[in-house]
């Protein structure tokens, strides 16, 4: 849905406006080849972009607009986005715009039924998560993407036409100048939920329609409000419904407001009604409107992310609702799964069924954010009398028992899913604690032997983003093959665990180590490596059987 | 560990009335309100989602045969 308002321009300080400019490939009698072509540059196509071009590809983006998105839609970036922001070099321009926080609170009525907080414990480089506008982070990858050459980054250019071949793909693509084509070996299409590239394969998105309408705005003010997540059923300014506050930079904060599926669209997004609203929540009316907005959430998917050259990545592949923070999450953890993989088949260091397990996994993934974010979604808005009536009987419940807190649902937060894949080395060994195959890396603190502080997942980044044996050393070197990157704990050269939370978040005795890809997950890990564990291992990885 | 079927209560009748009981007075509405509570505190107290699961199904199936018995009733 179109947004009513746009952006004030003295909050929008990043540069948001670009401009198209020839190309020389638009001249060309012949469509020119290139290895991989992304279509859309949102937070997904962007930061994949960056990933494969980190990794010495070169990558066209297209884009049908001139300009970032308005409105601030996606603001909640997670732990692990923020890691993969930091490996793609711009982790701490997002952080220090961004509002840290991790604490959220769960009201019914008047009172508070429960807070959370989502990292309670120490010793991780980034915060569960900061809040940031989406134009902004749009704009720090594009600032980012300018100091790489390998990105040839065309604004207006809107893919009409697509011709799958055996071995590429042919994108016509308009422009103001007219139309040329590109030929690709393969499309990556990051063109959001109502994405042109899946009607080009003729390929369905389905799912659920929720039939309540939520009215985002977000406003700027001043406000005593502290920078957590506050979530309220059934407040005194919003009889019946459901609420949420939430802070962004500059002063902006973002609320959603549940209305009733009969509202209309066009008369409740009128600024005029919206403000008596919001007046009625926060106790005043000193604010202004940055963005307003109405929605119907839906939770959809395509059956398969890959149609013969064309990868689907984002919201064009799996549309949640908001409440969980997993859409531009998952999008951002589906160009971590992709772009190593997307890489090694280009090189021809692993077949081209190395993709499938992208498909495997981000689907699987995507499974599990739906059926999240469809829970959340239905627990606000019931979908019949009984099962408001069940929904009233866990928020009374919530008052006196701590079950019942747990059962209240106001959203749960977007973790990093765990893969079932055929890229993992079941467990040969017992392990108490740790990340185990198909799990994301876990963060703690190293230092150098000269003191630097610093963190694994930095190590890791230094490291160069490659498969990487992470190992607790008891004297010598582990016999590993020579591909692998290594990260060695507590050894002559390697890093110290200064407070050993390395050993202890990842359950390690001496001599074990953990295999992890090149998008930070662990492959295997073992309590006694040997190098014939390791090669089949990072073989079975690698896709190569 | 399955759902147990046996008896289990030294006194079902005991129980049964418990749960009667505890409906007297309240209105349709309220006694509706009342079970979704009682459901929700002895779901938790089992703490088992396949022991929970195999309940509902069991509690599914009494209402088809239910609703097939008076199919064949008439």
């Amino acid at each position: 849905m179109a947004p009513a308002n746009t952006p004030h321009a003295k909050t929008a300080q990043a540069k948001t406006q670009f401009g198209y400019r020839r190309h020389p490939d638009q001249g060309r009698p012949s469509p020119a080849e290139h290895p991989v072509v992304i279509v859309g540059a949102g937070p997904v196509g962007l930061s994949l972009a960056i990933d494969l071009a980190q990794r010495g590809q070169r990558v066209v983006l297209l884009d049908d607009a001139d300009r970032i998105g308005e409105g601030s839609r996606a603001i909640c970036f997670s732990k692990r986005s923020l890691e993969y922001w930091d490996r793609l070099g711009v982790g701490d321009r997002m952080v220090e715009k961004g509002v840290v926080w991790s604490v959220g609170r769960i009201f019914h009525g008047e009172s508070q039924l429960y807070q959370f907080n989502l990292l309670p414990e120490d010793g991780h480089k980034r915060p569960a998560f900061i809040n940031l506008q989406q134009y902004y982070a749009e704009a720090y990858l594009v600032d980012r993407i300018n100091e790489l050459p390998e990105i040839d980054l065309r604004w207006r250019n809107k893919v009409t036409a697509l011709e799958q071949r055996n071995d590429s793909a042919v994108l016509t693509i308009e422009t103001p100048e007219g139309a040329y084509r590109l030929n690709a070996q393969y499309v990556i299409a990051c063109d959001g939920a109502r994405s042109s590239l899946r009607q080009m394969v003729g390929a369905e998105f389905a799912g659920q329609v929720f039939e309540d309408q939520f009215l985002i705005a977000d406003v700027k003010m001043t406000a005593e409000f502290p920078t957590e997540r506050w979530f309220w059923f059934d407040p005194p300014f919003h009889a019946g419904r459901s609420a949420l506050l939430h802070r962004q930079p500059d002063d902006v904060w973002r609320i959603d407001l549940q209305l009733n599926r009969y509202a209309d669209p066009v008369v409740e997004k009128r600024p005029e009604n919206v403000r008596p609203r919001i007046a009625r929540m926060l106790g005043h009316d000193k604010f202004e409107f940055e963005w307003i907005s109405l929605y119907k959430f839906q939770c959809r998917r395509m059956e398969r992310f890959i149609h013969g050259r064309v990868i689907f990545a984002g919201d064009s592949a799996h549309q949640v609702s908001p409440f969980g923070a997993r859409g531009a999450n998952s999008g951002l953890e589906d160009a971590e799964n992709l772009s190593w993989k997307l890489d090694r088949v280009l090189r021809g260091k692993s077949p081209a069924s190395l993709l499938e397990s992208y498909h495997l996994e981000r689907s699987m993934a995507a499974d599990e954010n739906i059926r999240e974010s469809t829970r959340s979604t239905d627990f606000m808005a019931p979908n019949s009398h009984q099962e408001a009536r069940l929904r009233k009987a866990v928020l009374s419940l919530a008052k006196e028992t701590e079950f019942g807190k747990r059962m209240v649902n106001g959203g749960r937060l977007s973790v990093p899913c765990s893969y079932d894949s055929p890229l993992s080395s079941l467990d040969a060994e017992t392990w108490r604690g740790g990340p185990s195959p198909g799990c994301s890396m876990l963060d703690a603190p190293v230092a150098t032997r000269g003191g630097e502080q610093f963190y694994l997942t930095d190590a890791f980044r230094r490291g160069g983003t490659d498969f990487t044996l992470l190992s607790f050393s008891n004297g010598g070197p582990i016999d590993a093959p020579d591909s692998i990157k290594g990260i060695r704990i507590g050894a002559e050269g390697g890093f110290a665990d200064p407070l050993g939370l390395v050993a202890k978040r990842y359950g390690a005795e001496q001599g074990a180590a953990y295999l992890l890809r090149p998008d930070g997950y662990v492959a295997a890990r073992f309590r006694h490596p040997t190098r014939s564990a390791i090669s089949a291992a990072l073989a079975r990885a690698e896709g190569l059987y | 560990m399955p759902l147990s079927t046996t008896s289990n209560f030294l006194r079902p009748d005991d129980a049964f009335r418990a749960v009667v009981e505890a409906h007297r007075d309240l209105t349709e509405e309220q006694s509706a309100d009342f079970d979704a509570a009682l459901v929700l505190i002895l779901a938790n107290h089992i703490g088992d989602i396949d022991v929970l699961r195999e309940a509902i199904a069991l509690a599914k199936r009494r209402m088809i045969d239910g609703q097939q018995q008076q199919q064949q009733q008439q």
